[in-house]
């Protein structure tokens, strides 16, 4: 049974911004609202790495809290790599035709290690063909409130990320990150490429028929 | 502090970097180059995650101990025959070289690679002085030509492409053939070593910097390719290492543990082609080797360091590896953070040389990739110590007030789940009928800083949590 609490933000923002205090509040909400359940399944690695990487650090001097903290953050679980590391699904009843390309997210990356788990589920839907993206382990530039304090240098990262999903020659570009997928997004539309930019779980879950992100207008 | 730091400019230093364009392309030829090397290098050899571990095990467990090891190492250097001075700031070290220097007469320097002359502002210091101070690393004498500093710890003129290089060979060696044939890399370090020859001849002393220090040997490691750290120290009547504190280690075992890791992370090599030892002055049966031997061992704030939640920066081992895969560093090159050390170990370790309040805009300028962690050989959590910054700065106010202000803002909602979701959920209309038919935002109220670069996608219209309640509804 899934269900979806009343909830807010996993602190991230807080946590990343020196407001350790706002960051342990929030964490604190989050424990609670979730510590009732077997499985916590976040759709971005950002947020899942908050969780499962950080929570424990934040409450590190809180003998108490840190290990309500380390409870949330061993069941907690980046989307894909629930269904594939967690469920053992290995392949998914899907249809996609064209060809994708895929963004490997930072904190998916680096703090979850999800790297295979998308590629494998992507290559049992039906019509989806791969290419893999030049520098796909780079990041896309997002970095939270790096993008707008640091627009130039953001600019520039995205940029030749943008370039390089062009250059993939795909009509989809897909990646498990919110914050990627937006700031991708808003890149290649504004250099007017035609890729389209979904969340790994559309194509997964076989709801591809819905406006790609920032194309909505386009289709309604 | 001596060199100039520029880092509170560091936005600017960024758009300057960016608008003129020489930098990031200079960069983007190498890039690449450092990176699959030292992949390479790292998965031909099984125990490279083991060598890590270890490596980074060697180093706490000498800054635990580090004023014993300190003691041991000047012990054996005073047992060889050599003198150690110790500095408490850039000051205090440039002063005790420039007297090292007097009291020998010296006329003509020559200098190995160092961050730590860089760190103290030697050269300017010796100049003012009358004394010549000659780099003998390629790197570092292109640089000295062009009165620069170095935008890369291992590779100083990394920032410049080959035919600016030439440019300037010509402008200064105008001693030489005009119509000589400087196209290939090869023939700039052929000229460069003509040209440093008669230097190595004519330097009363040579200076070097420390890899590593040993405290069993009292003797300093200096990892080259050039093969000029050698003549620096071999040559001269003088010999004058500079390092800074946490470079000792215990053993000579530990060292060559540690240059395993090095190497591999720098320059995808398994071993830097000289690896070279300098343990005290000449002894009577030595064929060659400097008279005189010191050490001038530099603090400048990383004793403070210790104890602190920084400490970990002091195993930093200067591979490089972190800034060569760093995508921020990969845009604007190292002269943008405005001081010595640039990159992800510049982020952590600026701040804590010459002060938060001048150095602010570092720890805050990553995305937080984590791709430096992930290729520290030390192991380094480079993310987690640049927000340790973030919490200092936060802490003291010293981020701008526009940050701190949205942040509350936002945590007042965050921290009541029935009013962020109603409010996420009037944003989400809302936005959907401002962008009505569009699918994009090209502008956004009170989204300039990112709608100047790329647009901002209309939301469907529904939250997430909305449209889960509607479907368990029905
Ligand atoms: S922080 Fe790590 S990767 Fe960066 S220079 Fe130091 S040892 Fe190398």
């Amino acid at each position: 049974m899934v269900e979806v609490p009343p909830q807010t933000c996993c602190g991230q923002p807080a946590f990343n911004s020196g407001d350790r205090r706002t960051a342990r509040d929030l964490a604190l909400q989050m424990i609670e609202a979730f510590e009732r359940f077997d499985y916590v399944v976040v759709p971005s690695g950002s947020c899942g790495g908050m969780i499962a990487k950080h929570y424990p650090e934040l409450f590190e001097d809180d003998p108490g809290l840190s290990v309500r903290a380390q409870k949330l953050a061993a069941k907690t679980f980046e989307l894909v790599s629930f269904l594939t590391d967690v469920l053992g699904i290995m392949q998914v009843e899907a249809k996609h035709a064209g060809t994708c390309t895929y963004h490997d997210s930072c904190s998916g990356l680096r703090e979850l290690g999800i790297k295979r788990q998308p590629r494998q589920l992507l290559g049992s839907v039906e019509g989806l063909e791969m290419v893999e993206l030049k520098d796909s382990e780079v990041c896309c530039g997002f970095g939270g409130t790096f993008a707008v304090k640091y627009g130039p240098i953001s600019d520039q990262i995205v940029t030749e990320k943008a370039t390089n999903v062009n250059a993939t020659g795909a009509k989809t570009l897909l990646a498990g990150d919110l914050g990627c997928l937006l700031n991708i997004a808003g890149k290649l539309s504004r250099m007017g490429s035609e890729v389209e930019v979904r969340h790994v779980a559309e194509v997964l879950a076989d709801m591809t028929d819905r406006p790609a992100i920032g194309k909505m207008g386009a289709s309604t | 502090m001596s060199v100039h730091p520029t880092s509170h400019s560091f936005k600017d230093n960024a758009s300057r970097a960016i608008a003129d364009g020489s930098v990031p392309r200079a960069l983007k030829n190498v890039r690449q180059n450092f990176i699959d090397k030292r992949v390479k290098a790292v998965d031909a050899l099984p125990e490279f995650e083991a060598l890590r571990e270890s490596a980074r095990e060697i180093k706490n467990h000498t800054l635990a101990h580090l004023d014993l090891y300190l003691e041991r190492y000047e012990q054996k250097v005073k047992d060889s025959g050599g003198h150690v001075h110790f500095a408490v700031d850039s000051a205090e070290a440039r002063n005790i070289v420039l007297d090292i220097c007097r009291k020998v007469g010296a006329r003509t320097v020559t200098k190995g690679k160092s961050m730590i002359s860089e760190e103290i502002g030697l050269n300017g210091h010796l100049e003012a002085a009358g004394i010549v101070p000659v780099e003998t690393d390629l790197g570092e004498y292109i640089i000295q030509l062009r009165g620069e500093t170095p935008s890369h710890i291992i590779a100083p003129a990394v920032h410049l492409t080959k035919d600016q290089i030439e440019k300037d060979f010509r402008r200064v060696h105008t001693q030489l053939d005009p119509n000589r044939d400087l196209t290939e890399k090869r023939s700039l370090l052929t000229e460069a070593r003509t040209m440093l020859r008669e230097k190595f001849l004519a330097a009363d002393v040579g200076i070097t910097g420390a890899n590593f220090l040993i405290a069993e040997t009292g003797s300093s490691v200096i990892v080259t390719n050039e093969g000029n750290g050698d003549l620096t120290q071999i040559l001269p009547r003088v010999h004058i290492v500079i390092a800074s504190i946490e470079k000792v280690v215990p053993t000579l075992e530990d060292v060559s543990q540690i240059l395993r890791v090095l190497a591999r992370s720098a320059t995808g090599q398994e071993m830097s082609v000289y690896t070279t030892f300098s343990t005290g002055p000449r002894r009577a049966t030595d064929v060659d080797g400097p008279e005189e031997y010191h050490v001038v061992l530099l603090d400048n704030g990383r004793s403070a360091m210790l104890g602190t939640e920084f400490q970990d920066m002091l195993r930093c081992i200067r591979c490089a590896a972190c800034m060569n895969h760093c995508p921020v560093y990969h845009q604007i090159g190292g002269h943008a953070y405005g001081w010595i050390y640039p990159g992800p170990m510049g982020s952590v370790l600026t701040p804590s040389l010459i002060g938060v309040d001048k150095a602010g805009h570092l720890p805050n300028a990553s995305t937080f990739c984590g791709r430096c962690e992930s290729v520290c050989p030390m192991k380094i959590p480079l993310p987690k110590m640049m927000r340790h910054w973030r919490e200092r700065e936060f802490e003291r106010n010293l981020n701008p007030a526009v940050a701190r202000y949205g942040l509350g803002f936002w945590a007042f909602f965050a921290k009541k789940p029935w009013l962020y979701n109603l409010s996420t959920r009037v944003a989400a209309k809302a936005m959907k009928l401002m962008g009505r038919n569009k699918g994009r935002f090209q502008s956004l109220p009170g989204l300039g800083a990112w709608t100047q670069y790329r647009d901002f996608a209309v939301p469907e219209g529904e939250t997430f949590q909305a449209q889960w309640k509607k479907r368990a509804g029905k």
